[in-house]
């Protein structure tokens, strides 16, 4: 992976620049390397730089603080949430401050009856839901590392999770920002009301990867939880039928919290792993449904109904909370699985659903070419992909090769109509396939983005754009 | 009126433009700017409409009216309601899926399903120097890089003219009840439909018409299932009185383009305030009023050179004036002043991305507070 050469000016000036920054956060400065090394990388833990040092604030005052000694430095800051990007999204350069909101945690304000919760950033996804718990309410948005990851870093990558065929990403549930810009400046993009009136800058900064601020309080959409949920298991014998199967129920009109879809790799691994009891079959979904008992019974009525006519081997309905753990089982310990097969990297592109048999096809035909196993499982009904390659990272080229299969399918995505990335984001990780998903001139106006907010190009250096791309603009800066 | 019919001429008229361009579809969403008018209407079509993938493609000059009917073909809708203006603001033409976007117009049934721009998954635009610009895609989840198309939504033609877009549908519903309460203030509506929206009985509408005091509540979605749940949300509410059903469509589309205040002179103004805020704000306001959004949403009819800001005192931030005649809007301005950072950023952005100032000078721009 390459990264800019570190500004050896920055290094020898460390010493003044962490006096400078303890002046202003005495108690939340980390310079002794042994504790920086902590920072090093995030959950991409094949790359790791340790910062120049890190700092912890414990307000929105204490960010702006930080940030105007380090934009009068001309020092480069990696915003952090959790640390739980699979992207390298806060990946530190030597000469970077970590800017970590790990103590911003406070829940500010909750308004049931305006359906919102304001918080700081810092706070996990999770413990977002738990607080509204009680009332009935839920956030929406549910990666699958949400009991860890912060809403900052939700934020940052535009975070979804498994249900969004129903509710939308982050950025759909997002009303409004505080965010402190480079230099200082506390800014507030929407608000509780939820709408824009001048220019959608707070759809900009959503999943803008701390490119554009360091994001410190959000006012978050809550909904009301339903009263139920229960899931079909539906087996078949070929990947491209239950394709078919997905477009059927979507086209007769029922919208299912969740459709997940695990082809034969993966369905093996899980059940080795978990026994979960699930049928030898060539492909399974799962599809969740929600709402009270009676309308539960309805949907999955239909659902097992449609698929009747594309021949499953099985149609196993759950009939109780027991059932439905069963049936989810699996698919929960799909990457607990893989893991026990050995080291495996996770891709996350995202297909037009209608391309699902097709592009598992050249799937399997890729990873043949390279001599490498791959698992799929998949949001069925967004068409974001999460293909697990196995590889062994002790042979020499084992994680090499694995990347370069990856590569080649994310690049099978974006010629399939679909995108390198749908959840995780950008980072570094993918930085160097942003040109074959976009032209030059898309590259441009999304950079222009990041002029208009930070002039310097300080924040969260060598992510999302490739190095070449940006290299005029971050030496004019 | 220019008039092109592709991408590649637009941004070639773009790059000969040597003043102001007024860009618009069918200019049926607000007063149009100064400058040469230039239309998009001559890029029109559907591209791509997969319905199983719950996905859409077309040209920004593709009528509205047109979009809605191969949908409705396909047993899906915009979910986002896009609201008719023509009416209320008195303008001719046939609106497009392009003016939707780029005014990021949404109905009542926004308070659940989301805005116009929460269903955008990608775009194509032409800058300001002719530049074509693609971002986002026609995948439902896509992270990709920065998120421009969510920019351009709402930015009333100034960052690009917007030449396609993809958008996400949902299943139009096969049934729709609504429960109508009567006699209800606007603390009264307010409390009532956030009482209703905080349920998990999925409203997708909940508007009040201050002037007969009735609230509205709408449910969408199987027959069976709307109407159990139409009963059991009628017994949560009863505090709040006794609803009557009304099967059907209902008053939905003359709630969504305000279409009784269409005949009636004076200014129309709509205030965006937390819901329960919203009966103070009125109360402040005066004039006649519609609530929409669960009280999110207000329109205000007051007589015509109001100054409505200034009697909202601390809300006069969260109004937008919609109608009124030219003198008015220039000494009040279309939209409410803001903070000095957001008028910064948004300077910035307009000079990156429109450096000659050509597209709808003066429209979407509000003032430094």
């Amino acid at each position: 992976m390459e990264m800019p050469v570190p500004n050896a000016a920055i290094l020898a000036r460390k010493e003044a620049i962490v006096a400078r920054l303890r002046a202003v956060l005495p108690e939340g400065v980390i310079d002794d390397p042994a504790e920086t090394r902590a920072y090093e990388c995030d959950a991409l833990t094949a790359y790791r730089c340790p910062p120049l040092c890190v700092v912890l604030p414990r307000s929105t005052e204490e960010v702006a603080a930080v940030l105007r000694v380090c934009h009068a430095e001309g020092v480069p800051v990696v915003p952090r949430g959790a640390g739980t990007s699979l992207a390298g999204g806060s990946l530190p350069t030597a000469d970077a401050v970590v800017l970590g909101v790990a103590r911003l945690t406070r829940v500010l304000e909750v308004s049931y009856e305006d359906r919102f919760i304001r918080v700081e950033t810092g706070r996990t996804n999770l413990s977002v839901s738990a607080e509204v718990e009680a009332e009935g309410f839920f956030y929406a948005p549910d990666p699958s590392s949400q009991l860890a990851c912060a809403i900052a870093g939700n934020i940052a990558m535009n975070s979804g999770g498994a249900h969004c065929l129903k509710y939308g990403v982050t950025t759909n549930n997002l009303l409004g920002v505080t965010m402190v810009l480079m230099d200082g400046t506390v800014v507030q993009l929407g608000g509780p009301e939820g709408e824009a009136l001048g220019l959608d800058l707070l759809a900009a900064v959503c999943g803008s990867e701390g490119q554009l601020g360091v994001v410190t309080e959000a006012w978050l959409r809550i909904l009301p939880r339903p009263e139920g949920a229960r899931p079909v298991l539906i087996a078949f014998d070929r990947n491209e039928t239950a394709g078919e199967c997905v477009a059927a129920v979507i086209r007769a009109g029922l919208v299912p919290v969740a459709i997940e879809f695990m082809d034969r790799p993966c369905i093996e691994a899980c059940e080795a792993f978990a026994k979960a009891g699930y049928p030898d079959c060539e492909a399974l979904l799962i599809v969740e449904v929600e709402g009270s008992e009676a309308e539960i019974a309805d949907q999955l009525r239909r659902i097992a109904e449609i698929a009747r006519g594309f021949q499953p081997m099985e149609i196993r309905e759950a009939r109780d909370s027991s059932e439905a753990a069963r049936i989810w089982l699996g698919r929960k310990s799909a990457f607990g699985a893989m893991g026990q097969m050995g080291d495996y990297i996770c891709l996350d592109g995202t297909i037009p659903v209608s391309q699902l048999g097709p592009v598992l096809g050249r799937i399997g035909e890729l990873a043949d070419s390279y001599g490498l196993r791959v698992a799929n499982v998949f949001h069925a009904g967004d068409g974001n992909m999460h293909p697990l390659i196995l590889f062994d990272a002790n042979s020499a080229d084992g994680l090499h090769k694995a990347e370069a299969l990856g590569f080649d399918i994310l690049r099978l995505c974006v010629e399939m109509g679909g995108c390198l990335t749908g959840e995780h984001g950008v980072g570094v990780e993918k930085r160097d396939l942003m040109t074959d998903q976009f032209r030059p001139e898309d590259l441009e106006a999304q950079m222009r983005v990041k002029d208009a907010f930070d002039p310097g190009w300080l924040l969260n250096p060598a992510k999302v754009f490739p190095l070449h791309v940006s290299a005029g603009r971050r030496a004019a800066a | 009126m220019l008039r092109p019919t592709s991408e590649a001429e637009l941004a070639d008229m773009i790059r000969a433009a040597r003043g102001p361009l007024a860009v618009g579809g069918g200019f049926t969403r607000g007063p149009r700017a100064e400058g040469e008018p230039l239309t998009v209407a001559g890029i029109a079509g559907i591209d791509l409409y997969e319905p199983g993938s719950l996905t859409l493609v077309a040209k920004a000059g593709t009528p509205v009216a047109e979009v809605e009917r191969v949908l409705a073909e396909g047993g899906q809708r915009l979910a986002f309601e896009p609201m008719d203006l023509r009416a209320l603001l008195g303008t001719a033409g046939e609106p497009t899926l392009g003016g939707v976007i780029a005014t990021n117009a949404s109905g009542p049934r926004r308070v659940q399903a989301g805005a116009a721009r929460d269903f955008l998954l990608g775009m194509r635009f032409v800058d300001g120097t002719g530049m074509v610009v693609s971002n986002g895609g026609r995948v439902m989840k896509n992270v990709t890089g920065l998120d421009l198309a969510r920019l351009l939504a709402g930015s009333h033609g100034t960052l690009g003219v917007v030449t396609e877009v993809a958008l996400k549908v949902l299943p139009a519903p096969e049934a729709t009840l609504t429960l109508a309460f009567g006699g209800h203030d606007p603390a009264k509506a307010v409390a009532c439909m956030s009482a209703a929206l905080g349920s998990p009985f999925e409203v997708t509408g909940a508007a009040q018409d201050a002037a007969s005091g009735v609230t509205r509540l709408r449910l969408e979605g199987f027959a069976q299932a709307v109407a159990v749940r139409a009963e059991r949300l009628a017994k949560l509410l009863k505090a709040w009185g006794t609803a009557e059903v009304e099967e059907g469509p209902g008053p939905w589309a003359a709630i969504r383009d305000v279409t009784d205040f269409a005949t009636r002179p004076g200014d129309v103004w709509r205030l965006s305030v937390r819901p329960s805020e919203m009966p103070q704000a009125l109360a402040l306001a005066g004039g006649a009023q519609r609530l929409d959004w669960g009280g999110g949403r207000a329109w205000v009819l007051v007589p015509e050179g109001t100054d409505l800001r200034g009697r909202l005192g601390s809300f006069g931030p969260r109004a937008v004036l919609v109608r009124a005649a030219p003198a008015t809007r220039a000494a009040l301005g279309t939209l409410p002043p803001e903070a000095p950072a957001v008028t910064m950023l948004s300077r910035r952005l307009r000079e990156r991305f429109d450096p000659r100032g050509l597209f709808n000078p003066g429209l979407s721009e509000a003032r430094a507070a």
